[in-house]
This record gives structure tokens, sequence and C-alpha cells, in this order.
């Protein structure tokens, strides 16, 4: 286990030392102290090293992660593991908004509340929030999952493509194009695999199921008029 | 961008720093804003009397004499503090609106930054770390405070452009983001007989809070009225005599975390302002919601 100081050692050398391990198969063990509410915390990784960072961050921590296990043990700022490619990242405390945006693959777990626009344009990665989320969130959505245990905000889904949500509270309101979908076998297996690996203590059956209608795919003649 | 710390103090002990506390969380803010930084600071109550705070980029030639004239003028004890290019000038109850007229004979060009019995506004161009230390900001005690960090959009850099804006007796705004419907909004409050004295945004803003309040409104009422009658993006952190509030758009794009403990209520930008306070780490900390109105008085 590697201990980093960043207050005392700054941003740049702990991004270049966790850097120097990408492509290695190592998985070194990372322990970050003093975040105080960095930005950029964790990002580029492409390693199987696990991170643990002790305290909360600031912008855009766990970026770009490919491989890496990225634990906050705090909140995190807008931005978190934002266009994430694979690996993990968990949030043990609340994230602000758009956690996981752009993200093409991997898991992220967030274990308290996720504000505004989570999943913004997710194109293939699994967000799990274990309390509520936002207004807007994954809007224009295109593949992955977004689990949500608590609530939805208003205008979930908002324009979304085949990403798949799963809400077992209430939603305020759906986005455009957003309606509710029934939930037939295979979505309760791949909920309940994401429930496990996310250590969420729900049952794949309280959940509803939404995702596209897929009426904005093509242009609708009847619609002219409103362009 | 722009950034916004807000320290309200619950416990008196720790009234003696909030100036320290403020300016570690303004310099924090700094990447957020480096053209102009501003501080509005509820201090003791001058007794009934008013405090008016002016800035002149002359001071040596505006202040020099200013409390005799002032005081012969308004005919009644007028005591000044000059503090860099700022005076706190200390005059009898009511006579602010006298003051302002005699001023503005006076030392034309003398720029009034707020009027009140508790608050004083410092603000200047330049980094959050110089504007703070010009004042000796650190050295400032008081209930609450408000401060901010500016990277302008929507009005040029200078001293008027830069916040916190008064435009009522001990209200004060700060505001990140842009409005978009200041100007239609300006030439609306002027017909009512608001005054607004430059260009920027956040003071329309800051017109508008004073306005609904002179029309009767409480601090949360007013605050609930800008997401009918504002258009933009805005986090708002406002102050008055005995309150704070904070309110952000319903789109929210601006970021803004809270905490609150049982010796302060905090607003920042971002955490990173926060990470110093006493007992942040047992905070209760959020995100203030979206077309939500919080506030607080003493």
């Amino acid at each position: 286990m590697q201990t980093y100081d960043l207050e005392a050692n700054g941003l740049r050398g702990l991004n270049a030392a966790l850097q120097e391990l990408n492509g290695s198969s190592d998985k070194t063990a990372w322990e970050i102290v003093n975040p105080k509410g960095s930005h950029a915390i964790a990002v580029g990784l492409n390693s199987p090293a696990e991170v643990t960072i002790k305290g909360s961050t600031g912008y855009y921590c766990a970026g770009m992660n490919q491989q890496a296990t990225v634990t906050v043990k705090g909140s995190v700022g807008p931005g978190v593991a934002e266009n994430m490619m694979s690996g993990t990242v968990i949030v043990e405390g609340d994230a602000s908004q758009y956690a996981g945006a752009t993200g093409q693959g991997g898991l992220l777990v967030i274990k308290g509340n996720a504000s505004s626009r989570c999943g913004i344009s997710m194109k293939g990665i699994d967000i799990v929030v274990h309390g509520n989320i936002g207004h807007m969130c994954a809007f224009m959505g295109q593949a992955g999952n977004l689990v949500v245990l608590g609530d939805a905000g208003d205008a979930l889904g908002d324009s979304c493509y085949e990403a798949r949500f799963f809400v077992r509270g209430s939603v305020k309101s759906l986005g455009a194009d957003c309606i509710e979908k029934e939930m037939r076998p295979e979505h309760i297996e791949v909920l309940k695999d994401l429930l496990a690996r996310a250590g969420a203590d729900a049952k794949p059956e309280e959940f509803k199921r939404y995702g596209s209608a897929r009426k904005l795919y093509n242009f609708d003649v009847d619609n002219a008029q409103a362009y | 961008m722009c950034g916004i710390v807000g320290l309200f103090l619950k416990d008196k002990s720790l009234e003696p720093k909030l100036g320290d506390m403020l300016t570690d969380m303004l310099i924090t803010m700094t990447d957020r804003g480096p053209d102009s930084a501003g501080i509005a600071i509820y201090g003791a109550n001058s007794d009934g009397r008013t405090k008016l705070t002016v800035q002149s980029d002359k001071p040596g030639e505006a202040f020099g004499g200013l409390d005799s004239a002032l005081a012969e003028a308004l005919g009644g004890e007028v005591s000044i503090r000059v503090i860099d290019t700022h005076a706190v000038l200390n005059l009898p109850a009511g006579k602010e609106e006298e003051a302002r007229t005699a001023l503005a004979e006076l030392r034309p060009g003398l720029r009034v930054m707020s009027a009140g019995e508790a608050i004083e506004i410092y603000k200047e161009v330049g980094l959050p770390e110089k504007v703070a230390e010009r004042f000796d900001v650190r050295g400032m005690s008081g209930t609450h405070g408000i401060g901010h960090t500016r990277m302008a959009t929507e009005s040029a850099v200078t001293t008027e452009g830069a916040h916190p804006f008064s435009t009522g007796l001990d209200q004060c705004l700060v505001h990140n983001g842009s409005l978009s419907n200041h100007n239609s909004l300006r030439r609306r409050l002027q017909r009512e007989g608001v005054r607004i004295e430059s260009q920027n945004d956040t003071e329309v803003g800051a017109a508008y809070l004073t306005w609904k309040m002179q029309n009767g409104a409480t601090l949360g009422e007013a605050l609930e009225g800008t997401l009918e009658d504002l258009d933009g993006f805005f986090n708002f952190v406002v102050g008055t005599k005995d309150g704070f509030g904070v309110v952000r758009d319903p789109i929210a794009c601006k970021p803004a975390v809270m905490a609150e403990t049982d010796q302060y209520v905090a607003f920042g930008s971002e955490y990173r302002a926060l990470v110093n306070l006493p007992g942040i780490e047992d905070a209760k900390v959020w995100e203030p919601e979206p077309a939500t109105v919080y506030f607080w008085n003493h």
C-alpha cells in the first residue's frame, strides 16, 4: 500500500505516479490522503490499480478511468468518472452534477445521492445510485444502465436512445420520449447482477424500468410546424 | 465562472475570526474569479447610526476633510475610518439619502458601496488575496459575511462591476451566473424609482430583491420571486442585517455546496472553499436544491 499526501505533494505528482502504471497488470494499492476537494484526482488511469481517496474531492475525480478501482471515502464534485471506459468508481458520499457523464463502460456506484444530469449522454456505463438523483439525468443516454434505489427528479431520460433506467422510488417527471417499459426476465437478471456488484440491498422486482419510446428517432412530418 | 463564499455564524465565539475564515475561503476561490474580489461584512451595529462605505480611485483627495465637510452639510456628527481606497462614514441615523446628495456635490466621483447599520462592503479589481490584504479583511469581525471572486462576463472589469452589490440598507447580493433579462428588468425597476448605478446584470438582481422587500416581501419571498422574474443562470447568496439566504435557478448548472454545524452555516461554490472550517468533517454538507430558497436569521 502506497500512501500519497495530496496536500503536501501536489496533484501532478499523484496523477503522474498513477499513470506511470498504465499498461501494467499490477494491482497496486494506493491511498490518497488530504484530497480537500481538489480537482481531477486519479484521472486517466489504465491499470488495475486500487486507489482509495480518504476524503471529499472536487471536479472530475477519476475521469476517463480504465480498469482501475477508485473508491472515494467522501463526496465528489461535478463530473466524477466522466467518460469512464472500464473499471469501477465507488463514491461513499454524494455526487454533484453530471456524475458518469458520457461514460462508455465500467461501473459507477454512488452510495449517497447524485444531483442533476447524472449519466448525461451515457454510452455504455452502468451507474448505480443508492440514494436519489436530480433533474435531467441520463439526458440523451445512448447505452448502459442507470439504477436508482431512491427517487428520480424531473425529466428523467429526456431524448434518450437505448440506455435503460431502473428506478425503485418515484420519478418526478419523465423527459421527452422517455416512457415506462415492461420489466422482462432479462431485465431482472441485469438488475440483479448490477445490484449485487454495487453492494445494494434491494430486490430487482421493486424497480420500474424506463427507456426510449423511439418516437424521436425519425423525423415526423406532423411535427414540421414545431420547427 | 466566479466564486462565492459565505459564512453565517451561529456561535458568537467565532465572530472575531469571521474575516480570517472568509479570507481563507475567498483565496481558495481565486481560480474561479481572478479579475476582482469583494466582501460584505456585517460587523457590530453602529448604535442606531448609519454606516456609509464609500470608495474612490483617488482616496487621498477624496477622503481628506470629508468628515468635517459632510458634518457641516448634514448638521450632525460624522466620523470617518479610511481603509485603502474605501472609507466608512459614520452618520447620524436616517441621514443616508441626505449624505448621498451631499457627497455627490462635495466629492463627485465618490462611489457609495453600501449603507446600513451593520454592513460594510469592500471590493476592488485584482486577485482575491491582494484585495483581502489591502482592506485587512482578516482582521475584521462580524456576525456574517459574503465574498465573491469575479470572472467577468456581462460587464467590464472595474470596481463598479465587482461584487457584492448593495441596493438597499444592510442588503447585499453576490452572483455566479449571468442574467439574460437584466436590461428590461433594469428599465422596469428604474421606472419604479429603484437606484441602479451600473450596467451589470447582478446589480439588477440585487435591485430586484430590494424592490420586492420595499414592497413588503420578506427575504424569503423576495428570493422566491427571482425564480419567476429573472431569466438566466444564477446562484445568489444574499445578506441582510440579520439574515443570510441562498437560491439557485431551476437549471442549477453553477456549482454550490453548503455546510451547517451548530457553529455556522457556510456556502462555497466548491467544497474546496469549506475544507478548513472548524468541524467540517462532521458538518452536514449538501448541494442546495435547484429553485429552492434557503435562509437563516439571527
